[in-house]
C-alpha cells in the first residue's frame, strides 16, 4: 500500500469525523501558531530595530560621543545612573582633539539640544526639541531639505539667529504656507527660518519631525548647554567599517583626552546603532530561547493527545482492523495506516496553526507599528515539526493495531 | 487428486486457556476440489468456526497439513498469511463485517487496495463486481443506508473482486429473513455455476442443502461427509 493511499485513507476517516479531529489536533495547532507567530513578531520586531529605531536615530555610517548611552532600553540600576550623571560632559578641547586626532575620514558636528522649549509664531505657541549644531550635523544625519537650505558658513561662524526647522512645526506652526523667511522666536529671540527638512516619519508613534536646528554658535545655544560643553559629539563616515574604525579612534583619544589610565574604565560613551541594539538583541535572544519550551510543551502535550486519541481509535475500530486483516491488509499496512492517519491529524493541526499564527501576526502588524515578517524557516520547522509529532504519537498505537489476531478483532463488537 | 482447491491432512488446533489445552480440531482431513460447492455443519463447539479460521487463514493449526491451491499454508509467517487471504479467500460473514464509514463502492475496493491494484483500475472492478451481484445502483451508498440483502450483496461482491480460489462464508444467512436467505442462496448457486469454488459454514440444514456436499463435524472430528442425495439427483 502506498503512501499517497494511506493519507487518502487517513483523509476519509478524518473527514467523517470532523469535530472529534479538530480537538484532538488542537494542541498541535496551539505549538505550531505559538511558533509562528512569535518568530514572525520577533523577527519584525528585530527588523523594526534594525531599520528604524537604530538606523532611523543614529545611521549605520554615524555615531555620538556623549557622557551616557542614548538609549536605554534595558534595567539601568540606579547606582549606574548616578555614576552616569557624574561623569562631565564632553566639552570643546575634547571635540576639536578628536576632529584633529581621528584619522579615519569623517565629518564631525557638535550638538547641544533642549527637548521642550517654547516656541511662539505670531499667537502660536507650541514646544519643539531645539538642537544647536554645526552644519555638517545636517550630512551627518542624512537630512534633505524639503525647501530652503542649511546654513552658510558665515552664518555658523557669527551664530546668525537662523533656523531649519522639521516638517511638523512646518505643519504646526505654517500650515499652507511656505515657512522660508518667515520668522520664529525662541526665548525670546527672533529667528529667520531658512529650510525646512523633509518628513523624517516616526518611531514608535513619535514623530522625528518635532524640531528646529539653529547654528551651534546661536544664542539659543544658552539655552540647552553650560558655557564650554556639548551633549553629543557626531561623527559622519561613508561606510559602516569606516564608522567602525572611526569610533574605536574615537574612543581611544577621548581617553587620552581624558587622562584615563589602563583598566579604568570609560567615563564617556560612544554610541553605535549596533550599541542601541544590545538590549533589544538581549531580549529577542531570551524569547528565542524561550521558544523551544514554549512550542515544545505545546507539541507534547498535541503529541499526547493525538496518541490518546489514536489508542481510543484502535479499540474503536477493533472490528475494522479484523475486516481489514481479513481482505488481506499486512501489519505493516495497519501499521501505516494509523501511523499516517496520526501524522495527517497532527500535519492538519499544523497547517491550521501556521495560519493562525499568520492571522496573529499580521494582526500585530495591523495594529501595532511593528511589521510583521513571517519567516520562511519557521513555516518549514512547523510542517516537519507536525509530521513528527503525528508519526511519534502514532507509533505505539499504530503497532497495537497492526498486532491485533484478525479472529479476535473480528469478533470485537 | 493433485489438482484439489483444498488438501487438508491431519490438522488439530489446540488452545491453551491457562491449565487446560483445549482440542478444537483432531485430525481432521479432507480434498475439495476446485467448483465444489461445500456445506461445513455442526453443533458449536463441533470445532467448525475453527477449521473456517484455518481454511481461511485467519489462524495456523497446531499439527498437520493444510495445502491451498497447490501451496502449503499451514507454517507461513503472518504477512505471508495475510497476502494468501487477499489474494485466495472471499470472505462473507454473517454481521457482512463492512467498513460502516465507507461506501459499496469503497468497500469493495479494499482487497484491491491491498493486493496493490492501481487506483484507476481498481475502480473499474468494484463497479463491475457490483454490477455482477446486482447492485450497480447503490455503489455510492453506505452500509446503514442499505438492507440486509444489499449489504451482504455487497460483501459478496469484496469478497469475489479478486477472484480467489475460493469463497469462504460464515454463516451467510444467518442475520438474513427467510426470502432474502433465499436470494443469497440463489446467488451463491449461481456463481457457483459459473465456476466458484464455495465453502459455507452453517447450522442450518436447509441452508446447507444448497450444497453439494455436506461435511458434519463433532468433537473436532469428520463425522461424515456425503455428497447430497437431492442435489445428486
Amino acid at each position: 500500500m502506498r503512501l499517497l493511499e494511506a493519507v487518502r485513507m487517513a483523509l476519509r476517516t478524518i473527514r467523517t469525523q470532523k469535530l472529534k479531529s479538530f480537538f484532538s489536533l488542537i494542541g498541535v495547532l496551539i505549538g505550531v501558531t505559538f511558533l509562528i507567530a512569535v518568530v514572525s513578531i520577533v523577527q519584525g520586531m528585530n527588523r523594526y530595530m534594525e531599520e528604524r529605531f537604530a538606523n532611523g536615530l543614529i545611521g549605520v555610517n554615524s555615531f555620538e560621543v556623549r557622557r551616557m548611552p542614548a538609549i536605554e532600553t534595558g534595567n539601568v540600576t540606579a547606582d549606574t545612573w548616578r555614576e552616569w550623571l557624574r561623569r562631565p560632559r564632553v566639552n570643546y578641547r575634547e571635540a576639536n582633539f578628536l576632529k584633529e586626532r581621528v584619522k579615519t575620514p569623517a565629518i564631525w558636528a557638535r550638538v547641544c539640544w533642549e527637548r521642550e522649549l517654547d516656541v511662539v509664531v505670531g499667537n502660536l505657541r507650541g514646544r519643539v526639541e531645539i538642537q544647536a549644531a554645526d552644519n555638517e550635523f545636517f550630512r551627518i544625519k542624512g537630512y534633505r531639505l524639503a525647501s530652503g537650505r542649511t546654513f552658510t558658513p558665515q552664518e555658523s561662524q557669527t551664530g546668525a539667529s537662523v533656523v531649519v526647522i522639521g516638517d511638523l512645526v512646518r505643519e504646526t506652526f505654517f500650515p499652507n504656507l511656505d515657512p522660508v523667511g518667515r520668522e520664529l522666536s525662541i526665548a525670546g529671540i527672533p529667528y529667520r527660518i531658512v529650510g525646512v527638512v523633509e518628513q523624517q516619519g516616526s518611531l514608535f508613534g513619535i514623530s522625528l519631525d518635532r524640531f528646529v536646528i539653529a547654528p551651534f554658535n546661536a544664542p539659543v545655544r544658552r539655552e540647552a548647554c553650560a558655557q564650554n560643553v556639548i551633549h553629543e559629539l557626531w561623527a559622519g563616515t561613508d561606510s559602516p567599517d569606516q564608522m567602525q574604525r572611526a569610533a574605536r579612534e574615537a574612543e581611544e583619544y577621548m581617553r587620552i583626552a581624558r587622562g584615563l589610565r589602563p583598566g579604568q574604565e570609560n567615563n564617556f560613551y560612544v554610541q553605535t546603532a549596533e550599541g542601541a541594539l544590545g538590549t533589544w538583541d538581549k531580549i529577542s535572544r531570551i524569547l528565542f530561547l524561550a521558544l523551544p519550551g514554549l512550542v515544545g510543551i505545546s507539541l507534547v502535550v498535541g503529541g499526547i493527545v493525538i496518541m490518546n486519541i489514536m489508542l481510543m481509535a484502535v479499540s474503536e475500530r477493533t472490528r475494522e482492523i479484523g475486516i481489514r486483516k481479513a481482505l488481506g491488509a499486512r501489519r505493516r499496512d495497519i501499521l501505516a495506516q494509523f501511523v499516517v492517519e496520526a501524522a495527517t491529524l497532527s500535519t492538519a493541526g499544523a497547517a491550521f496553526g501556521i495560519l493562525t499564527g499568520f492571522g496573529l501576526a499580521y494582526a500585530v502588524q495591523a495594529f501595532s507599528p511593528l511589521p510583521a515578517a513571517v519567516a520562511p524557516w519557521s513555516i518549514g520547522l512547523a510542517v516537519f515539526l507536525g509530521v513528527s509529532v503525528g508519526v511519534v504519537a502514532g507509533v505505539y498505537p499504530a503497532s497495537r493495531a497492526s498486532r491485533l489476531d484478525p479472529i479476535v478483532a473480528l469478533r470485537a463488537e | 487428486m493433485s489438482d484439489a482447491v483444498i488438501r487438508i491432512r491431519d490438522l488439530t488446533r489446540d488452545y491453551v486457556m491457562g491449565a487446560e489445552t483445549v482440542r478444537a480440531l483432531r485430525g481432521v482431513s479432507m480434498d475439495i476440489d476446485p467448483n465444489e460447492y461445500v456445506a461445513i455443519m455442526g453443533p458449536s463447539g463441533s470445532g467448525k468456526s475453527t477449521l473456517m479460521n484455518l481454511i481461511g487463514c485467519l489462524d495456523t493449526p497446531s499439527s498437520g497439513e493444510y495445502w491451498l491451491n497447490g501451496q502449503e499454508v499451514s507454517r507461513l509467517s503472518d504477512n505471508r498469511l495475510a497476502t494468501v487471504r487477499n489474494k485466495e479467500i472471499g470472505f462473507v460473514f454473517q454481521t457482512f463485517n463492512l467498513l460502516a464509514r465507507a461506501t459499496a463502492l469503497h468497500n469493495v475496493e479494499l482487497p484491491l487496495v491491498y493486493a496493490g491494484v492501481p487506483a484507476s483500475e481498481r475502480r473499474g472492478r468494484a463497479v463491475r463486481a457490483l454490477e455482477a451481484v446486482g447492485l450497480a445502483d447503490r455503489m455510492q451508498h453506505r452500509p446503514n443506508e442499505l438492507s440486509g440483502g444489499q449489504r451482504q450483496r455487497v460483501a459478496i461482491a469484496r469478497a469475489l473482486v479478486n477472484q480467489p480460489s475460493i469463497l469462504l462464508a460464515d454463516e451467510p444467512t444467518g442475520n438474513l429473513d427467510s426470502t432474502t436467505s433465499e436470494e443469497i442462496m440463489r446467488l451463491f448457486g449461481e456463481l457457483h455455476d459459473s465456476g466458484q469454488t464455495v465453502i459455507m459454514v452453517t447450522h442450518e440444514p436447509d441452508i446447507a442443502a444448497f450444497a453439494g456436499r455436506v461435511i458434519v463435524l463433532r468433537d473436532g472430528q469428520v463425522a461424515s461427509d456425503r455428497l447430497n442425495r437431492e442435489q445428486a439427483a
